[in-house]
């Protein structure tokens, strides 16, 4: 019986997918389908999930080839918002750079850049309300710049130092600041996700009028994190903004690893019957725009959105990535959506409002400016050199209160730390 | 389907200086060899060959279908393990940091672990799960943990970890032979040269240790085996993985005629090496990474006691991490070192 249902059916096959292109190789982006700008609709606020659906599958684009800001989703930002978002996207890749090198100085044990990816942090943190609390990965440094977190208490944290407010206990960039709605980065995949719902359903339980947002990596939508957090999303029709950034790259597994040779990630929304939007993550006014949509869906309890943010990871996935083992150097060159800074740069210079002049200007500005605020931070330390917090410091917050077991070792700590360094004073 | 291959004498096989991350690439290499199905994946394990290079190239040699990339999720490499398993593969799994085990949990604890239990036995999970595990690289909280007795606590899992480049290999083939779910833990701050505690020394390469000497072609060191790194009178050291070297170098430079004993492998513990060295010296120094609170020492302790109790002449010395995440700029206050393994030893020998 089974045999006859078999037939004479080749053998099955594996199929494991493969990326594109791998190093070395010529790169031609040709078969993605990159459409006009303007040319998406734009659905209301409150309408159902499903009139959003084709827009999974289609991406939203604003600036088009001219640089002008085209279509029902142009958010229409006067030229001071628009010079206050290029230079939040500068500054944010001037403390790339310059933390970047900052680690290869050995001045810290890792770092992360957003390079490419500015839009997808800054223009999201610029279209919600400063108190919405967000749920970051670990590449929206964006977010914090956005906020006017200060630069030198960034650095501290990047360098462990003994000024860090996170007390040198967390891994370089994984950030906490309660204080500009940033929830603490927790280094493990997708976390983030559930617990942005469940921040947005407190605000609902609570009647208030923040809502929430979270960001992750296409690679970590493989998480059951992300089942979790849409399903319970869905479900309770909470006040979040969900956000993929699709960066084509997850270390050295390229987007097919997590379903990208299938469909889109924003399509996932539509399993969920939540409203879904794939945006041009290299378009800040695209992205600025998909988020106002969404923020204001949410905060009229019309429920979450999904938006993937199509865009690509310029850089290593960290200081410890070597990206030219795994793929080829010509993609970010042959990036089909460009560059974001430069995209807005071009748009402003087009509507008569910037200058390549002032570009220049600005970009000096910004390295000094970030150079100042690593100077500042130095005096607090860098890593390894001595000037970290007290070694009691280890301790406390494990729990509220130290048990008899900590307080224990927390003496042996210190009984060791004047044997292994008499020198070191405690104050 | 195992190759009928008789391993020539150990003595006779050619042998040249792997490190760790070698040794470990070339036990899979031969396994992949000897039993088509044996099968590797892991997040960046395929063609880029591991963020840690342990199966470099292994891709290339073994083909696409056999060396894999996965999706980011824990829970998914491992669930698929034990349904290859189910079909009669025998899949080796690589989570890329322990520290990334958690979202594997229940298909670890609930289903590989009892699944010959409950089927009673017409199913099996015959999977290794490889984590590079530990600290010592400035990792933070979420690349330093040392979760092995979350592991020694499940029933049906065996825990192994080994601390030099010849073990490495042996045991890693062991362990895919064997038939029960294994949890491989390998110390990734030994990886490249075996470690005496003081960081602040540049890192010796495993070449210039008389482990690193792994020979070609297959062996296996049998689970459960415990070895003496050194045998000694004065009091006996129980440790696994970097700290087998932090261990012996404290006792080295002390000049204490430490028995050290590698435990290789936790569950099944070769609990007959270890009382036959306590009843024999009278004292015993237990010393791992990983926190204190039920710790592995814990349960070593408590055997001890149990079995040993009347050949003790001192309180068991237990030396361990601190019960707190592990904090990245004072890592080396945290680690186990010289210092806190040093007054375990003074006070063991003044008893």
């Amino acid at each position: 019986m089974t045999d006859k249902l078999r037939g004479n059916l080749p053998p099955l096959s594996l199929h494991v997918p493969e990326p594109r292109f791998r190093p070395g190789d010529v790169v031609d982006y040709s078969h993605l389908a990159i459409p006009s700008a303007g040319a998406q609709p734009r659905p209301d606020e409150g309408c159902a999930a499903a009139e959003t659906h084709r827009l999974c599958l289609d991406m939203v684009r604003v600036l088009d080839e001219d640089h002008h800001a085209v279509g029902p989703w142009d958010p229409k930002l006067d030229a001071d918002t628009l010079r206050r978002m290029l230079r939040t996207m500068a500054l944010t890749r001037a403390f790339d750079d310059r933390m970047y090198r900052g680690q290869r100085q050995g001045k810290t044990s890792f770092y992360m850049k957003c390079t490419g990816e500015e839009a997808t942090s800054v223009a999201p943190a610029m279209a919600l309300a400063h108190d919405d609390m967000v749920f970051p990965s670990y590449r929206q440094q964006g977010i914090l710049i956005s906020r006017g977190y200060p630069l030198v208490e960034m650095v501290n944290q990047i360098y462990s130092n003994r000024a860090d407010k996170l007390k040198g206990r967390q891994l370089p960039i994984m950030y906490s600041a309660r204080e500009v709605s940033f929830f603490s980065i927790s280094g493990n995949l997708a976390t983030q996700y559930p617990q942005a719902v469940g921040w947005a359903m407190a605000s609902a339980i609570k009647g208030d009028s923040r809502i929430a947002a979270t960001w992750i990596g296409e690679g970590s939508t493989a998480e059951g994190d992300f089942h979790s957090a849409m399903t319970f999303a869905a479900v309770y029709n909470a006040p979040v903004i969900f956000n993929v950034v699709n960066n084509q790259w997850a270390i050295s597994s390229f987007s097919g690893f997590a379903g990208a040779e299938r469909t889109t990630f924003a399509a996932r929304a539509i399993g969920y019957g939540i409203a879904g939007i794939r945006v041009d993550g290299n378009d800040p006014l695209a992205v600025y725009a998909a988020t106002e949509w969404a923020a204001n869906r949410a905060r009229s309890n019309a429920g979450p959105t999904l938006i993937e943010h199509f865009t690509y990871r310029a850089e290593g996935h960290s200081t410890s990535d070597d990206p030219g083992q795994y793929r080829s150097a010509h993609e970010r060159e042959e990036w089909p959506l460009g560059d974001p800074i430069m995209r807005l740069k071009r748009h402003l210079i087009a509507l008569g409002e910037w200058s390549e002049d002032q570009q220049v200007a600005m970009d000096r500005e910004l390295v000094d400016q970030v150079k100042a605020a690593t100077k500042e931070a130095e005096k607090n330390g860098i890593l390894g050199h001595g000037l970290h917090h007290p070694f009691h410091t280890m301790f406390e917050d494990v729990f509220e209160e130290l048990p008899w077991h900590l307080k224990e070792q927390s003496e042996q700590a210190i009984r060791e730390r004047r044997i292994k360094w008499p020198e070191w004073k405690e104050s | 389907m195992i190759v009928d291959e008789t391993p020539v004498s150990l003595q006779d096989a050619p042998a040249r200086r792997l490190n760790m991350i070698e040794a470990i690439n070339d036990a899979l290499d031969i396994m992949m060899e000897r039993d088509p199905n044996v099968v590797v994946m892991g997040e960046d394990v395929g063609y880029f060959g591991g963020v840690f290079r342990a199966t470099a190239g292994l891709q290339k040699k073994h083909g696409k279908t056999r060396v894999f990339d996965t999706p980011i999720s824990e829970c998914g490499i491992i669930g698929v393990a034990v349904g290859m398993g189910a079909y009669g593969l025998r899949p080796v799994p690589e989570i890329q940091f322990a520290d990334y085990i958690y979202p594997g949990l229940d298909q670890l604890v609930s289903e590989a672990a009892r699944l010959r239990y409950r089927s009673a036995g017409e199913f099996i999970a015959p999977m290794t799960v490889r984590s590079p595990f530990g600290g010592g690289i400035f990792g933070g909280q979420t690349h330093s943990q040392s979760p092995e007795a979350l592991f020694t606590h499940v029933s049906g899992i065996k825990t192994i970890i080994p601390s030099t480049p010849y073990d490495a290999k042996g045991l890693l083939i062991a362990a895919i032979e064997d038939n029960d779910p294994v949890i491989f833990f390998e110390p990734k701050r030994i990886y490249n040269g075996p470690f005496n505690g003081y960081y602040d020394t540049p890192v010796e390469p495993w070449a210039k240790h008389a482990d690193s000497e792994v020979p070609e072609g297959y062996y296996s060191i049998p689970l459960g085996k415990a070895r003496i790194v050194r045998p000694g009178q004065a009091f006996t050291v129980l440790a696994y993985g970097t700290m087998v070297h932090v261990a012996a170098a404290v006792c080295a430079e002390k000049g204490v005629d430490a028995e050290i004993i590698d435990l290789r492998s936790l569950v099944p513990l070769d609990i007959e090496t270890v009382e036959k060295s306590v009843e024999k010296t009278g004292k015993c120094l237990i010393v791992h990474e990983a926190t204190r609170t039920c710790g592995f020492g814990a349960e070593l302790s408590a055997l001890l006691q149990e079995r040993c109790f009347y050949h003790l002449e001192a309180p068991i010395e237990r030396v361990t991490g601190f019960d707190t995440p592990y904090p990245h700029s004072l890592e080396w206050a945290y680690f186990p070192g010289p210092v806190r393994i040093g007054e375990a030893i003074d006070r063991l020998m003044k008893a």
